[in-house]
Formats: structure tokens, sequence, C-alpha cells
């Protein structure tokens, strides 16, 4: 097996008195994706933050390709290869597709004593880089970011991210916010990230999404790393089951039967149905 | 369990793949109606068309005279030099009102220096475009250091710098209204009459267009400026050095206008503590018409144009229509309202723009 691209050793991150994560170890490697999976609060968003250099980690250390690194920002972060896509695609909704793609390194080619944007070259390259993943709607540089879909944004920002060479992606809830179709089409960029030779890291609470396109699983409870285990070693009920901290559905179900056993077998009505 | 929730999703995989690989014609560039109609200076430009034709319908021969065009392409020369600079830190996401100060304490700068003084008038210019620029650098920096929205930073460097004009004026030369003799060519240069009627200042606006132009356009700069409005925080993980540009753009507002309050000295041959103020609402007035989000991130040097045009064209053309002159504000004030409208309309329309054919292609 390859050594780890991305190692995380006893990562550990307080606000203040509060802790959020605790003794977290991780490792993703080239061409692999690791699933980060966990309810709402269970510390996935601090985590990201302090891979994508938002937050340094109080703790513990990161190594990248071996070798220990602290990312001073963000930017630093994303020119050690560390590209972060969010939910939102973290792009410009009144820029066009082609600006969009190349904020903060636009091409310019010389006119007399200026550089001026290369505003053809942009939209080609970006045009290009999006129908690769897929995206074959968007065919026009010049059309805003705003008109396009959720799916899109997200692509859209994986292009940009991959174009620049990213050598770890991290995808923050991506199919969150999308319908079934476009969900799918963002999990089939993902492998083809995967394809490329990129560790993805997919921060996600959707468990068949995960199953789809992981290859390494973690689970995070309140701020803890639960689980670790790699693909076929656990079913989707078992997932399921531990990100919720498994005993509150188990509590529901006895609190069901209870009921039942109680009432002559008939189940709770919408109506009577009093849980404590 | 897993295995067949990865076969399937492989299943969706290839149908995808097919979609994908369907040739698609790459779009023609070629200017349409449509393209037009979705420029986001749609909105100012139908407003301009407007009101010019009703002035040209109330205002009679005289409206559309030589003079007549002179007497508002005068007064949009002015605003507009303002109005440009102001119109690109409201797209990066900034106000800035201390305009209205600054302008008339660089006037009373170089009427000060100059006149009062009697030092050589090179001196009086480059102190009063300076004296515009250190007020843009502090607003700059206030905002980049506190954080604070730009709207409160410059009403304080507003008062301060109103405040400060008049108690230095006072205290060098014990009046608030200095009198200035320019030499030949500074005043040719600056602030002179063509043909009687005509300002140079008109061609001074023309330059700044075409700089402010090249700047939003076809510079690098225009994508900073825009992505920053649009999101300040991802353009500066993209690596825009967002606090250097904001403290530019304050700059640049600063030096413009100091230019108009210094070539207005020289023009009128006398400063005024008080000159200046309506500069601050006529100009952000203006950029708003002229289709800039308030919020930042999207608008166009055109725009600002037409909006400049349209805002002169209502001030001065009342004046040339049978109507009491107390009722341009009403017009502008409706304008302006109706130009947001509008221009809000013309933004979805480019914002839920799809192209058709492709809509056809799919399955």
């Amino acid at each position: 097996m390859t050594p780890p691209l991305l190692k995380l050793a006893g990562i550990n991150k307080s606000f203040g008195p509060i802790d959020i994560l605790h003794d977290i170890n991780l490792e993703v490697r080239r061409g692999e994706v690791l699933c980060l999976l966990g309810d709402n609060g269970a510390g996935k968003s601090t985590l990201i933050k302090v891979l994508s250099g938002v937050h340094r980690p109080t703790t513990g250390s990161v190594e990248l390709d071996g070798k220990a690194v602290a990312f001073e920002s963000p930017r630093d972060a994303s020119n050690h290869g560390i590209a972060t896509v969010h939910q939102s695609g973290g792009t410009f909704p009144l820029m066009s597709v082609g600006r969009c793609f190349f904020v903060g390194a636009e091409p310019t080619k010389r006119w007399g004593p200026f550089a001026i944007f290369d505003r053809k070259t942009a939209n080609e390259i970006a045009v290009r880089e999006t129908r690769q993943l897929g995206i074959t709607r968007i065919d026009d540089g010049n059309r805003l970011v705003g008109g396009l879909s959720g799916g899109e944004r997200q692509a859209l920002a994986i292009a940009r991210a991959v174009y620049f060479g990213a050598s770890v992606l991290i995808l923050d809830e991506p199919t969150a916010a999308l319908g079934v179709k476009e969900a799918a089409h963002v999990l089939r960029i993902i492998l083809q990230a995967r394809q490329k030779g990129i560790a993805v890291i997919f921060i996600t609470h959707n468990v068949v999404h995960a199953l789809t396109v992981g290859d390494h699983f973690a689970v995070l409870i309140k701020g803890a790393k639960a689980a670790d285990f790699r693909k076929g070693d656990k079913s989707r009920e078992e997932i399921t089951d531990l990100m919720a901290g498994g005993e509150h559905m188990a509590q529901l179900e006895a609190e069901i039967e209870k009921y039942m056993a109680s009432h002559d077998g008939h189940p709770p009505g919408s109506n009577s149905l009093q849980l404590n | 369990m897993t295995s067949k929730v990865l076969d399937q999703s492989t299943k969706a995989i290839s149908q995808t793949d097919q979609e994908a690989i369907a040739p698609v014609t790459p779009q023609s560039s070629a200017p349409s109606l449509g393209a037009l109609i979705r420029r986001p200076e749609m909105g100012s430009f139908i407003g301009m068309i407007a009101v010019f034709a009703f002035f040209s319908v109330f205002g009679g021969s005289n409206f559309m005279s030589l003079g007549g065009a002179a007497s508002w392409l005068n007064v949009a020369s002015e605003l507009g030099i303002v109005a440009l600079p102001v119109g690109l830190l409201m797209i990066a996401g900034y106000l800035d009102l201390s305009v209205g100060s600054v302008l008339p304490a660089s006037s009373m700068t170089i009427a000060i220096l100059a006149g009062h003084f009697h030092l050589p008038i090179i001196v009086g210019i480059l102190a009063s475009l300076g004296f515009g620029l250190a007020i843009g650098f502090i607003n700059g920096v206030l905002v980049v250091r506190t954080k604070l929205p730009s709207f409160v930073v410059t009403l304080a460097t507003l008062f301060a710098v109103a405040g400060l004009t008049l108690g230095l004026s006072v205290i060098l030369t014990g009046s608030t209204s200095v009198a200035l003799r320019s030499a030949p060519a500074a005043k040719l240069l600056l602030g002179d009459y063509i043909g009687g009627k005509f300002q140079v200042s008109i061609f001074w606006w023309i330059a700044v267009m075409a700089g402010v132009g090249f700047l939003l356009n076809f510079s690098r700069y225009g994508n900073w400026i825009l992505a920053m409005g649009g999101d300040s925080i991802s353009a500066r993980n993209a690596g825009i050095p967002t606090d250097r540009l904001t403290i530019a753009l304050f700059m640049a507002s600063g030096m413009c206008a100091a230019f108009v309050g210094m070539s207005q000295a020289i023009l009128y041959n006398s400063a005024q503590v008080a000159a200046g103020q309506s500069f601050i609402f006529n100009s952000i007035i203006a950029v708003v018409i002229g289709g800039v989000l308030l919020t930042g991130g999207y608008g166009s040097v055109v725009g600002i144009v037409l909006g400049t045009l349209t805002f002169s064209i209502v001030s001065q053309g009342i004046f040339y229509t049978g109507f009491d002159a107390n009722w341009a504000s009403l017009i502008i004030g409706v304008l302006l309202l109706l130009a947001v409208l509008m221009n809000n309309t013309f933004r979805t329309m480019a914002l839920t723009y799809a192209p058709r054919k492709n809509a056809k292609a799919r399955p």
C-alpha cells in the first residue's frame, strides 16, 4: 500500500475551554476517497477548517507527503495543493463562468504596453474543463455562474480545483442540497477525480452517497473518531446506527414496542404517539 | 448490501457518460438581441433614452441646442469623474461618502496655496491631488483594519474633513472663500470652456472612462474587483490581495474627487468651503441608476456613464421646460426607483438565461 498523502496524527482543537476535536487520526492516499461521516455538530466542519488552513490545531500534527506542515491561511493550504469546495461551490454568482474559474489566477496576453485579461482563453479552458466532468450544459464561458444549477456549480468548483493541480480535494457536503440525478453526477465527478490520482475527502451525512464512492470511511461522533473502516467492512444499517449514535434509534424502537404491548398490539397512531 | 448500491451507481454513471460525449455546437459569440438585453447596463440605457426623449419634447429647441447639450454635459463630466471610481468601489462592495468633503477641501487647498500664498500653481495642483490620495488612503486603511462598514468610516471622514477644511481656512485666510488666479496653461488644461460652452472636464471624463473601463473589463484587476464585491472571503482565499486592492480603490476615488475640486477652483477662479456636498448622493444615484449592485459584485462602466448622463439630463433639462426646477428632485427620485427595479429585472434575466439549443439536445 502506498504511503498516505495526507496524515493527521492526534489532532485536538479547542476554542477556549470548549473542546471540539479529540485525538483525530486519519490518513488519505492518492486515488482514494475518504468519506467523513457524522451527524450535525459532530465536528466535521471544524476538521475541514483545520485541513483547509482556516484553523490551526491546538495539538497534533498534519503531514503532507511525509512532511509536517502548518498552514498559515487557506491560501497557504491551497498552495500546498489542498483545495476545499464548499456546499455553495464557493463561487461568485454574478460573475461569468470564465471569470469565476480564473479568479486570482487570470490568464493575460500582451496588448501594446498592457497585460490584458485573456477572456477568450479563460472561457475556453473553463468550458473545456467543466465539460470534461460531464457538464454539457455549460457551453458559454460568458454565462453567469448564478444561472447554473447546484450540481453544475459543484462541478465548476471541482474542475477549477483539478485544473489548478489540487492533490487533496476536500468536498464539504457537495450532494446535500442536490436532487437525485444531480447528486449522481457529482458522485461520478468524485470518481473521476479519484481516477486522476487525487486524494478526495468527501464529507457527507448521506450513507448511500458515501458507500457509492468511498474506499475508506471515518465516522465522527462528538468530535472523536468513533469508527474507521474500509469498503465492505460494514453495512449501511450499521453505519447509520453509528452516525446517529445508535442508542437514539434503539430507544425509539423500544418505546414503540412498549406502546404496542400496552395497546393490544396496535401501533401508535399519528394522534396518540407520545414518546418521552 | 454495499455492492448492490455500487452496481446501481455505476450503471447510472455509464448512462451519464453518453450524455457527456454528445456533441455540442460551439456557442456563437456574435452579438444577438438577446445578449444585448442581458447586458447589465440595459436598464440604464432605456432610462436615459426615456428622459432624453421627455426633455427634448418639453424642453424645446433650447434643450436640443449646442448650449443645452453643453449644460448637461458639463454637469455630467464633473459628476462622472467622481462617479466612476465611486462605482468601482461599489462594485467592490464599498461606499465612499467622503467625496463630498474631499472635493471642496482640495478646492481650498489649491486656492490657499496658489491664490492666498502665491505659490506656483503646480504646487497647488499636486497638493490638492495628494490631499485626495491621502484621505482615500486613510479611508481604505480604516475600512481594512477596523472591518467597520465603509458607510460609517467614510461618513466619519466626510465630517472630519469638512470640519478640518473650515477650521484651517479660517485660521489661514480668515475667510471661507478664497480667490485664485491660475496660469494660462493650467487654466487651458484644467478649467476652461471650449467654444465658450463646453468645459475641458468633458475630456478628462472621457479619459477616466477609458482608464476605468480598461481596468474593469480588460485587466485582471477587474476580475479581482468583481470577485471581492461578490464574496470577499472567497476572493482572499483565491489569492487576491483584498486589503491592498481596497486601499487602492479608496485612493482612486479620493484622487478623482480632488481632481474635480481642483479643476473647479481653476474654472471659477475661486474656492468655497461649502461646495461639493451634492456630490455625495448624486454620485451614488448615478452609479445605482447605472445598474451597479449596491451590495457589490456587479456593474459596468457603460452603465455608470449612462446613469451619470441620465442624472445630468434631468437636473439640467428641467430648466429648459416650463416647469418649476423644484420638480427635478421628484423626477430623480422616481427615476432612481424605476431604474433599480428595471436593473433587478434585467439581472434576473441574465441569471436565468440558459442556451436554448442544449435544452433541445438533451434527451
